[in-house]
């Protein structure tokens, strides 16, 4: 009866996913497949297109009120542009969205990433029912938690 | 605190914060916006209260005509004058998943050091009609917000597309050359409801062709015959290279004064009322139904081979309902 109930609630208010690419990167393909199977999955999502800035996409999520934030970065430049996108967070009061990255990031990259505040970073080769799901769960996490903070 | 109480203060210190400008805050304000009966009444009739000067401004017609491209040359003028301006663009949502793909921020790059803008992306959720409760709550928020204009973006699905002259005081069908002859242009639905008639992409080769069987409707008076005082208007843009924008906003401009001067801008805030309580006990006896239901086939089994009482369990189930939509 449980899971009934938030079935419905999800139903009712679908989780909102912003999909982004940051940055002089007009490699789209994988944020489209991401975006798509976000879809499927029963996810509202925001597709801001290619070539955006981190304030553009901070924006976005601020006026979308997004869940998650999830960005493709294949152009080497991540560190730069999740750094300056999670700062810009903050300053808009929104650091509780969780963000995602994917792309060719080295491997040695991740911790740094993640050190800065990115929840989870996807390599190439991931499996895209991995990614939903743990969009998904970010988003309940973020859910549970968020809704009192004004 | 009562859960009641406290999201009532809760969302009374989001209002105020919106209020103040805090982007954040107006952002969370439109999520508790999408189930508006779920609002605390003292925050719902704040922002009923406010709400009443916008202009608020439709944008309808088919796939690809480039609503959005359009708007965003509209955000970027009213910019320019010193308003403010709100978008609402909605997009379908799937059936199957219902989920949704909102790709209409992709051509409305905003300004994102200017804080005189805010869009926003709404899915329908299977409502038909394309002008979600949701979008209806947000263009009283967005008004109360104090922005000047509100623009609503709605699905272009073409003929069904009429709830959004309940909300708005203007509205726009974009359509482009290459679509149909003078008979689609002259079909029902959504070329009947403008004020005013973008022929978009008018630098493509059909376009003069396009330009003359809409005004020959127009002409005619088959095309906008919702007020028969106002006489729609036909303008020529090409949003991409940002030809005929000016045109347009003069039309717009020039419908709004005409609203204004009769005090029909305040009859068009009435219906747009209407349309919104509407909705919104509509939405609230289908909850209660639902409830209701969950015990439809118990209550059945009980009586099903009995000669009587199905009727009675009919008459339950209904009283059931509606104290369920009163009461959740």
């Amino acid at each position: 009866m449980e899971s009934m109930l938030s079935l419905r609630s999800t139903k009712e208010r679908p989780y909102k996913v912003i999909v982004a690419k940051l940055g002089l990167d007009g490699h789209d393909r994988g944020a489209k497949v991401i975006a798509r199977a976000l879809k499927d999955a029963g996810f509202e999502v925001v597709y801001t297109g290619i070539r955006q800035s981190s304030e553009q996409v901070a924006r976005a999520a601020v006026e979308e009120d997004a869940d998650v934030i999830g960005v493709s970065i294949l152009s080497g430049a991540h560190i730069h542009h999740v750094k300056a996108l999670i700062e810009k967070l903050r300053e808009l009061g929104a650091e509780d969205i969780p963000v995602v990255v994917g792309g060719t990031i080295p491997v040695v990259d991740v911790e740094e990433l993640k050190k800065m505040g990115v929840k989870e970073v996807f390599l190439p080769g991931e499996s895209l029912k991995k990614i939903v799901d743990l969009v998904r769960r970010l988003a309940e996490e973020k859910r549970s938690t968020g809704v009192a903070k004004g | 605190m009562p859960r009641g109480e406290r999201m009532s203060s809760d969302l009374r210190n989001l209002f105020s914060e919106a209020l103040s400008g805090n982007l954040r805050a107006m952002g969370r304000l439109l999520t508790a916006l999408e189930n508006p009966y779920e609002v605390p009444p003292d925050v719902f009739d704040e922002i009923m209260a406010r709400a009443g000067r916008a202009h608020v401004i439709g944008i309808t017609g088919i796939p690809g005509a480039g609503k959005s491209t359009i708007i965003s040359r509209l955000v970027r003028e009213y910019r320019r004058q010193g308003l403010r301006v709100a978008v609402i663009a909605i997009d379908p949502s799937s059936p199957l998943s219902g989920g949704a793909l909102l790709g209409d921020r992709l051509r409305m790059q905003e300004d994102a050091k200017d804080p005189g803008t805010f869009i926003r992306s709404v899915s329908t959720r299977g409502l038909k009609g394309g002008l979600s409760l949701a979008a209806l709550a947000m263009v009283e928020a967005f008004d109360a917000l104090g922005y000047d204009k509100v623009i609503v973006e709605t699905v272009g699905v073409g003929q069904a597309e009429v709830d959004v002259t309940s909300a708005a005081h203007t509205v726009v069908v974009v359509t482009m050359p290459g679509v149909g002859d003078e008979i689609q242009a002259l079909k029902a639905g959504v070329m009947e409801i403008g004020d005013i008639y973008v022929l978009n992409k008018s630098d493509l080769p059909d376009a003069q062709k396009a330009y003359e069987y809409l005004s020959f409707a127009l002409d005619k008076g088959e095309l906008g015959v919702q007020d028969s005082q106002w006489r729609p208007k036909l303008v020529r843009t090409s949003a991409v290279m940002g030809q005929g924008v000016s045109d347009l906003i003069s039309a717009v401009e020039e419908h709004r004064d005409y609203l204004l001067k009769d005090g029909k801008f305040t009859a068009k805030l009435t219906s747009r009322r209407i349309t919104l309580v509407r909705l919104m006990a509509e939405r609230l006896l289908a909850k209660g139904v639902e409830e209701a239901m969950s015990r439809l086939e118990d209550r059945v089994t009980e009586n099903a081979l009995k000669s009587k009482g199905l009727l009675g369990v009919v008459r339950d189930l209904a009283k059931e309902a509606c104290s369920a939509a009163l009461n959740p």
